[in-house]
């Protein structure tokens, strides 16, 4: 069997259902044997939008993404799209063509060191040297890529490889003797956590993306039915426990709430479960919850004590984790505790200024999107403003609905992984909020989406700024808008119609309602919603990058 | 900065030293030595790293090492009992006056005369990091031409 036929095969049994990429090439055999494949193929009309489709396409359902591009400049395309799923574990796997074995290293053509530049950004990665190697090296990446803590492998394949001949054999086990996820959590720690959770008087719970990866949400949401202790979610988490119920204090961090920073830094047990104390989570590490006995729950050991010094260290499986702890765990006595949150709760709730003419605000937009789809579309995001108002002002209720680059940052990211999304999860609505400058970083996907049908909804909060930048160039950069003005901008509604889709502006408020409404009634098609909101709007909460919580800065303060 | 030791047991692949070395230079850090190394199993290399930093960022660095595919133990060779060798050739100014003094101080420190030339010797010793360093010190005066050390090998001790 040819190399490339040794590829589908493996993917047909690794049951792969859509593979997104570009061909290229040194790829063509590859395309010549997927041309047949039973599996549907993505064409994306750019390489990092068909790994972001891919990771977006993870994350809603839980599987691995499987990408494959051209050598050379198909491969350093798809390295934002694989440092954006390193950094919030998603599980990829990448192929990309390389030049013939005798010719690597010889800078022929379209050739670049592909294992060498998605070394730092890969959870591990190969350059097939061997066909023998071959279906082993794929069994072996799926596994990487969805064991422990998840991440993107890259299999680089010459294309001689592709062409050469070997006899397919698909092995059924995989054996790593030096990677061995621990799953179950150590018995005497669990038992340490849960001791010092039951004589905590002031506990909370940091939730983060590792309990949508272990699908731990279930667990999670019985060990807070246990022991009545309040939940904060990170941006990635949310949705694991639902945002609606009283003990939910939402997000926490830069824009997290008020009662969620509050909360974090008050307790005196800090229950961190599938979180890695980021940087835009804790704000100064020297400040952050100076009364806390930390727990953390996690898969990586290299997360554990990474920023913060933990006391009760657990290495596992969220799910495994907390199903443990809810065997054991006795509810602490924190009724004065619950009735502080709820007061602060009450006296500083999550708002905006509401509009006092007819600008749109771009918050409204997000809550008239939560009630029109009752909580229960799948929300992607670009990344700044959008993302954060995205986050804060659609209320999560179920893992896997709210996908969003975290860590990397990734604008360009939301509308590719949209589609991803779509194709993952045909039941459902998928909704990219995004900004005008970053839909503007992948609209050529517009055309995959109209091709595949895919009623895609892009809710473009267009201000005419890279709102988040002008943001911080408005409070801490002397208000000094240093190229932060897009308004000299493409015609999104004609673009819309341009790429077959359908596209509707907005410059009214009480045009909002109609024009979503107008929009969720198409199926059949992705449509852009151009929604001119009001210009300088900035996200609020906010704790100034590197400060602590008590500078967070709650609303306008200059008017 | 403190110096550490950690020794590192990975796949014999091509590409690993890479990933290894990668984690050390991400975080700006130098590496002091580094030998790779052959061990008791064939497909089993080591590595002896020895590194400055501080404590926090080397236990990072030892646990992001672990999360390497290709790395199958990591340890920290700092403050525990080893056995560490070093191999050095230093080749200094050796007018015919003064090679007999050379001659005596590489006696004393077991070297072995790797070559003679008009105006130079070069000494190969083998020995501990200190060993070494002491020896280096003493031939100081007589001028350096050239030096290069191999760096350590370091092993657990029973």
């Amino acid at each position: 069997m040819k190399g490339a036929d040794i590829i589908v095969e493996s993917l047909k049994k690794e049951k792969v259902e859509y593979m997104f990429g570009y061909p290229g090439g040194v790829v063509i055999p590859i395309f010549h044997a997927l041309h047949n494949a039973p599996f549907k193929f993505i064409l994306t009309r750019h390489e990092q939008g068909a790994v972001h489709a891919a990771d977006g396409y993870a994350r809603a359902s839980g599987r691995v993404g499987v990408v494959i591009a051209t050598s050379g400049p198909g491969a350093t395309n798809c390295v934002t799209g694989i440092a954006t799923a390193h950094l919030d574990s998603v599980p990829l796997v990448v192929f990309t063509g390389q030049v013939k074995r005798e010719q690597i290293g010889n800078d022929a053509f379209q050739e670049v060191d592909s294992t060498g530049i998605t070394r730092p950004i890969t959870k591990h990665n190969y350059l097939v040297q061997d066909i023998a190697d071959l279906s082993r090296i794929i069994k072996e990446a799926f596994y990487i890529a969805s064991t422990g803590r998840p991440g993107p492998v890259l299999i680089d394949v010459p294309v001689d490889i592709s062409n050469g001949e070997h006899r397919f054999s698909y092995p059924d086990t995989v054996n790593i003797r030096s990677y061995k996820p621990v799953y179950e959590g150590h018995q005497g720690q669990i038992r340490k956590a849960c001791h010092l959770i039951e004589t905590a008087k002031r506990p909370v719970i940091y939730a983060g993306g590792g309990v949508v990866i272990s699908n731990a949400s279930q667990e999670l949401r019985e060990f807070v039915k246990k022991t009545g202790i309040p939940v904060t979610t990170t941006l990635l988490g949310l949705g694991v426990y639902p945002e609606t119920d009283p003990l939910a204090l939402e997000m926490l961090g830069m824009h997290g709430t008020y009662y969620a920073n509050h909360a974090v830094n008050e307790s005196d047990v800090l229950i961190a479960v599938g979180a890695r104390f980021d940087d835009r989570v804790t704000g100064k590490i020297a400040e952050f919850i100076p009364n806390a006995k930390v727990i953390h729950i996690d898969i990586d050991p290299a997360s554990v004590s990474k920023t913060v010094k933990v006391d009760v260290p657990i290495v596992g499986d969220c799910k495994y984790v907390l199903a443990e702890m809810n065997k054991q765990i006795k509810a602490p006595e924190i009724s004065a505790w619950i009735e502080e949150i709820s007061v602060m709760k009450r006296d500083h709730p999550l708002t905006y200024e509401k509009n006092n003419g007819t600008s749109i605000k771009p918050q409204y937009v997000v809550e008239e999107i939560y009630r029109q789809t009752n909580g229960e579309a799948i929300i992607c995001t670009e990344v700044g403003q959008n993302q954060m108002w995205a986050a804060q002002f659609y209320k999560y209720t179920e893992p896997r609905t709210f996908i969003s680059s975290g860590g990397l940052g990734t604008m360009g990211y939301g509308f590719p992984a949209a589609i991803g999304a779509q194709l993952a999860r045909p039941d459902r609505r998928v909704i990219d909020i995004a900004g005008d400058g970053s839909i503007q970083m992948n609209i050529q996907e517009l055309i995959v989406a109209v091709q595949h049908r895919l009623p895609v909804l892009i809710a473009i909060l267009n201000n005419g700024f890279l709102g988040m930048v002008r943001q911080w160039q408005q409070l801490f950069w002397e208000k000094r808008y240093s190229h932060t003005c897009i308004d000299f901008a493409p015609d999104f509604v004609k673009l819309a119609e341009a790429y077959g889709a359908a596209g509707f502006r907005i410059e009214k408020n009480e045009e909002v309602a109609p024009a979503l409404r107008q929009a969720l009634d198409i199926t059949d098609r992705p449509i852009i919603l151009d929604f001119r909101v009001s210009r300088e709007e900035n996200v609020y909460p906010m704790v100034p990058a590197g400060q602590s919580f008590k500078e967070i800065i709650m609303r306008e303060l200059l008017a | 900065m403190k110096q550490y030791v950690i020794s590192v047991k990975v796949e014999n692949r091509f590409g690993v030293l890479a990933r290894v070395a990668g984690l050390f230079s991400a975080r700006g850090y130098n590496i002091d030595s580094l030998a790779v190394s052959a061990t008791e199993q064939e497909d089993v290399s080591v590595m002896t790293i020895v590194v400055r930093g501080d404590d926090r960022v080397i236990e990072q660095v030892k646990k992001q090492l672990n999360k390497l595919i290709d790395v199958i133990k990591v340890s920290d060779h700092t403050c525990v009992p080893t056995v560490e060798r070093e191999l050095v050739l230093v080749k200094v100014t050796a007018p015919p006056v003064k090679r007999p003094e050379i001659y005596q101080l590489g006696e004393i420190f077991r070297a072995d005369i790797a070559d003679i030339s008009n105006k130079t010797i070069t000494l190969g010793v083998k020995g501990d990091p200190d060993h070494i360093n002491n020896f280096i010190e003493l031939l100081k005066p007589y001028g350096i031409k050239e030096l290069m050390r191999t760096g350590r090998v370091s092993l657990l001790k029973e």
